[in-house]
C-alpha cells in the first residue's frame, strides 16, 4: 500500500467571478474565487483517503480536478508518473476509464430512460472492456457485485429505491475497471440503514479489487469509519492530514480540532462537551493573508497573519500546517 | 420556572391518508405523543416513514392534499378542529415551523430583513424600532456575519447553508411557544449546525418553547432531544426518554438503527445493516410492518398488529417481543 497512483503537487484553482452590470459600470476589478489554495496530496495504492471539511472549502473541486472535470489554474497532478493535464494527455480515454467519479446524485446522471442492463452494457462497450458476447455475461457479475437482484437488468432507473440507484452508479463506475474510485459525498442523501450497505460494499469491492478511493463526505463518523488516512481541508488547503484514528483520537490543528468536536456524539452524557467554533467561514472571494484560519483562531499570533505556515510532518506520522503546534501540544498536558 | 399546562401539546391518534389513484396510502397511523413547554422531543426514522407529514399535520398542512384524523389539542382546542383562517391565526405566532426544503420558504422578491420585520409585524405588537433590532439580533444569532448589513440582501444572494439559518432566524423572531422543526439542520456544516442547535436549546430553556425535531442524525437526537420518537412505516414504534432509548433500544428496529451506526466498532469493519428494504405503504403486511425484515420475529408477528404499549417511565414500544428485554437492558447497564 505504499506506492503512489496518483500525485498531486500544489494544485491551485481559481474561477473567475461573472461581473454583473454594476461592476462593469464601475468598473470594478475582476474577481475571483479561490477554491483550492495548493493542495499537495499522494493517494496510495489501496487505500482509501476521507477528505473534509467545511462546505466551499474545496472538496468537490478537488475530486472534479481529478476527474479533469475542472481544469487547474497552477500544480500538476501525475497519475503513475504521467502529467494528467499535459497535451498529449488530454484526450486518452484510457485515463478516463481508470479513474471514475461517482456523484452525489446519481439519479440525475443515470439516463432514465434506459435499463440498468443498458447503462452498465452502455459502459462496457465504450470502453471496450470485453467482447459483445460477453456483455450480458459481465453485467449479470457487476450487478451480482454491487448486490442487486438479477432482474434489476430490465428496470428503468426510477423502479429503484436510493440506495439501489446508489448501487447502479457503483456498478457503472466498476464496469470499465478502474484503479481508483472517487466518491463525492457518495452515501450523504442516504438512510443509516442504507449507508451502511454501501460502506460495507466499498470495504468488500476494495478488498477484492485493490481499489484506491477518495472518499469524500460530511459525516465524520463515516470518514473516520471507512478511511485509512483522511485530509482535513480549510479554505482550499490541507491543515492536517494523517492516519485516521490518530487524527479523529487527537487532532493536532486548531481546525481539525474544532470541526471534530462539532460532531454530535451518539453519546447523551458527553452533552456540552462541545468547543465552539467561533465565526464564519470567510468567503473564498478573499481568503484571509496568513494561516486563512487566523481570523477564527484561538491561538494566533501576529506571525499567523503575515506568514502561510506550511505543512509540516508530526511525530505520528502525519503532517499538519499550523505555525504553533508545539506550544498548543504543550498547553494542553 | 412553573409550566404553563395549556402549552402542552398533544396529539391522540393522528392518522393521514392521501388518495392515489383508486387507492389509499397510509402515510401516518395512529400517531400521538405530548411535548411538555421547554421540552425537546426528537422524531427518527427512515426515509418515508411519515415524519414530515406527522409535523405538518399537526398545522393542518396536508388537509389540501389528503384526509386527517385524529386530535392535535394545544391551548385547551383541538386544531384540527379549526377552520383554515383560525389556523393560520396559531401558524407561524404561537406555533412555528421551520421546514425541510428552505427555498420554498423564503420569498425570493423580498429581502431578507424585510421578511422578518413583516413576520414580527403580523404576529408581535413590537415597535418598528425593535422589530429591526430583533431582525438583526436573530441574523446574528443565527451566524450570519455582519447582520445588519445584510438586511438589504436577497435570499439569492445567500448561500444555502445561510438561507436555512435566514428561515431558522424567521421562524424563532417571533419567539414561538412552539417550534416544529422539519430537519433544520441536515444540509448544514457540522459547525453551523453546533450553533443552531445551541440556540434552538436556549430558546427552548429561557422562553419555556417546546420543539419537536425532525433528524436522522442519531448524534443529534442525543445532543439536542429530552425525549425521542421512532417511526416506521408511519407509526410510532417506540418511544422514551433519550438516554433509555439510545442506550438501551427496545423495538429491534430502533436497535438496527443503532447498530448502523459506525460508533465503538473496529476501523473498516463491516458494519451492521438491517436485512430488506422498508414496505411500500400501499402494500403494508398485515401483522407488525417490521416483522419482513425482523431478525427476532415469530409466527403472531406476522398475523397481527402489535399496539403501543408502555414499558413505564414514559417508555413504550409496539413490539410483541420486547416484554423480555427490559431486564436484560436493566442487567446489561
Ligand atoms: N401529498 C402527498 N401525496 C401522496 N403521498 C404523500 C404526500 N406527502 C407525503 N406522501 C407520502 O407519505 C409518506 C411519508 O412521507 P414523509 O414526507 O412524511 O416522510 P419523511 O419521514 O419525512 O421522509 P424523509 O426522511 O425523506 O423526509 C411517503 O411515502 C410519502 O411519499
Ligand atoms: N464552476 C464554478 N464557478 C465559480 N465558483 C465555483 C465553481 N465551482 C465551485 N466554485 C466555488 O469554489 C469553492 C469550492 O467549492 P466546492 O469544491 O464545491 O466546495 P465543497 O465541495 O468543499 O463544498 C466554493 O466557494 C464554490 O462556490
Ligand atoms: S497558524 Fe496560527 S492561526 Fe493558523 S491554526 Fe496555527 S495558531 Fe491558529
Ligand atoms: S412485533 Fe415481531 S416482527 Fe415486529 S418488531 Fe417485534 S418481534 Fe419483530
Ligand atoms: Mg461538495
Ligand atoms: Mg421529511
Amino acid at each position: 500500500m505504499s506506492d503512489p497512483v496518483l500525485e498531486i503537487r500544489d494544485l491551485r484553482l481559481s474561477f473567475p467571478v461573472a461581473r454583473s452590470l454594476v461592476d462593469l459600470i464601475r468598473r470594478a476589478p475582476v474577481r475571483q474565487v479561490n477554491a483550492l489554495n495548493g493542495v499537495t496530496l499522494a493517494l496510495r495504492r489501496g487505500e482509501t483517503l476521507g477528505v473534509v471539511g467545511e462546505s466551499g472549502c474545496g472538496k468537490s473541486t478537488l475530486a472534479r480536478c481529478i476527474v479533469r472535470l475542472n481544469a487547474p489554474t497552477g500544480g500538476s497532478i501525475h497519475f503513475h508518473g504521467q502529467d494528467i493535464f499535459a497535451p498529449d494527455q488530454r484526450h486518452d480515454r484510457r485515463f478516463n476509464r481508470r479513474v471514475q467519479m461517482m456523484f452525489q446524485d446519481p439519479y440525475s446522471s443515470l439516463n432514465p430512460r434506459m435499463t440498468t442492463g443498458e447503462i452498465l452494457a452502455e459502459a462496457l462497450r465504450v470502453h471496450r472492456i470485453c467482447p459483445a458476447g460477453d456483455i450480458p455475461a459481465r453485467v449479470a457479475e457487476l450487478l451480482d457485485l454491487v448486490r442487486l437482484p438479477k432482474d434489476a437488468a430490465q428496470k428503468l432507473p426510477h423502479a429503484f429505491s436510493g440506495g439501489q440507484r446508489q448501487r447502479i452508479a457503483i456498478a457503472r463506475a466498476l464496469a470499465v475497471e478502474p484503479e481508483i474510485l472517487i466518491a463525492d459525498e457518495l452515501v450523504s442523501a442516504l438512510d443509516v440503514s442504507v449507508q451502511a450497505q454501501i460502506v460495507n460494499l466499498l470495504l468488500d469491492l476494495q478488498a477484492r479489487l485493490d481499489l484506491t478511493i477518495l472518499f469524500v463526505a460530511h459525516d465524520l463518523r463515516l470518514v473516520r469509519h471507512i478511511s485509512h488516512r483522511v485530509a482535513v481541508i480549510y479554505l482550499g488547503r490541507i491543515v492536517e492530514i494523517g492516519d485516521s484514528e490518530t487524527l479523529f483520537k487527537d487532532p493536532v490543528h486548531p481546525y481539525s480540532r474544532a470541526l471534530l468536536s462539532a460532531a454530535p456524539s451518539l453519546d447523551p452524557a458527553e452533552r456540552g462537551n462541545r468547543t465552539h467554533l467561533e465565526g464564519e467561514l470567510p468567503s473564498p472571494l478573499d481568503v484571509p493573508g496568513g494561516c486563512a484560519f487566523h481570523v477564527r483562531c484561538p491561538h494566533r499570533s501576529p506571525r499567523c497573519s503575515a506568514e502561510v505556515p506550511a505543512l509540516r510532518p508530526l511525530a505520528t506520522g502525519g503532517a499538519a500546517a499550523c505555525h504553533h503546534i508545539e506550544e498548543i501540544a504543550n498547553e494542553r498536558l | 420556572m412553573t409550566h404553563d399546562a395549556t402549552l402542552r401539546l398533544e396529539v391522540s391518534n393522528l392518522s393521514v391518508t392521501f388518495p392515489v389513484g383508486a387507492a389509499t396510502l397510509p402515510a401516518v397511523r395512529d400517531v400521538s405523543f405530548t411535548v411538555a413547554p421547554g421540552e425537546v422531543l426528537g422524531l427518527v426514522g427512515e426515509s418515508g416513514s411519515g415524519k414530515s407529514v406527522t409535523l405538518r399535520s399537526i398545522l393542518g398542512l396536508t388537509r389540501r392534499y389528503g384526509q386527517i384524523e385524529g386530535a392535535v389539542r394545544w391551548k385547551g382546542q383541538d386544531l384540527l378542529a379549526l377552520n383554515e383562517p383560525a389556523l393560520r391565526r396559531v401558524r407561524g405566532r404561537e406555533i412555528a415551523m421551520i421546514f425541510q426544503e428552505p427555498m420554498t420558504a423564503l420569498n425570493p422578491l423580498l429581502p431578507v430583513g424585510l421578511q422578518i420585520t413583516e413576520s414580527l409585524k403580523a404576529h408581535t405588537s413590537l415597535s418598528r424600532s425593535e422589530r429591526k433590532a430583533r431582525a438583526i439580533e436573530m441574523l446574528d444569532m443565527v451566524g450570519i456575519p455582519a447582520a445588519a448589513s445584510r438586511l438589504d440582501n436577497y435570499p439569492h444572494q445567500f448561500s444555502g447553508g445561510m438561507r436555512q439559518r435566514v428561515m431558522i432566524a424567521i421562524a424563532l423572531a417571533v419567539r414561538p411557544r412552539l417550534l416544529l422543526a422539519d430537519e433544520p439542520t441536515t444540509a448544514l456544516d457540522v459547525t453551523i449546525q453546533a450553533q443552531i442547535l445551541d440556540l434552538i436549546l436556549a430558546l427552548a430553556r429561557d422562553f419555556d418553547m417546546g420543539v419537536i425535531l425532525v433528524t436522522h442524525d442519531l448524534g443529534v437526537v442525543a445532543q439536542t432531544c429530552d425525549r425521542v420518537a421512532v417511526m416506521y412505516a408511519g407509526r410510532v414504534v417506540e418511544e422514551g426518554s433519550v438516554r433509555d432509548v439510545l442506550r438501551a433500544p427496545l423495538h429491534p428496529y430502533t436497535i438496527g438503527l443503532m447498530r448502523s451506526v459506525p460508533q465503538d466498532v473496529a476501523p473498516r469493519s463491516r458494519l451492521y445493516t438491517i436485512p430488506g428494504t422498508p414496505p411500500g405503504l400501499l402494500h403494508l403486511p398485515p401483522g407488525c410492518a417490521f416483522e419482513p425484515r425482523c431478525p427476532v420475529s415469530d409466527v403472531s408477528c406476522a398475523v397481527s398488529r402489535p399496539d403501543l404499549a408502555s414499558f413505564g417511565d414514559g417508555r413504550r414500544a409496539a413490539c410483541f417481543r420486547c416484554e423480555i428485554r427490559p431486564a436484560e437492558g436493566a442487567t446489561a447497564a
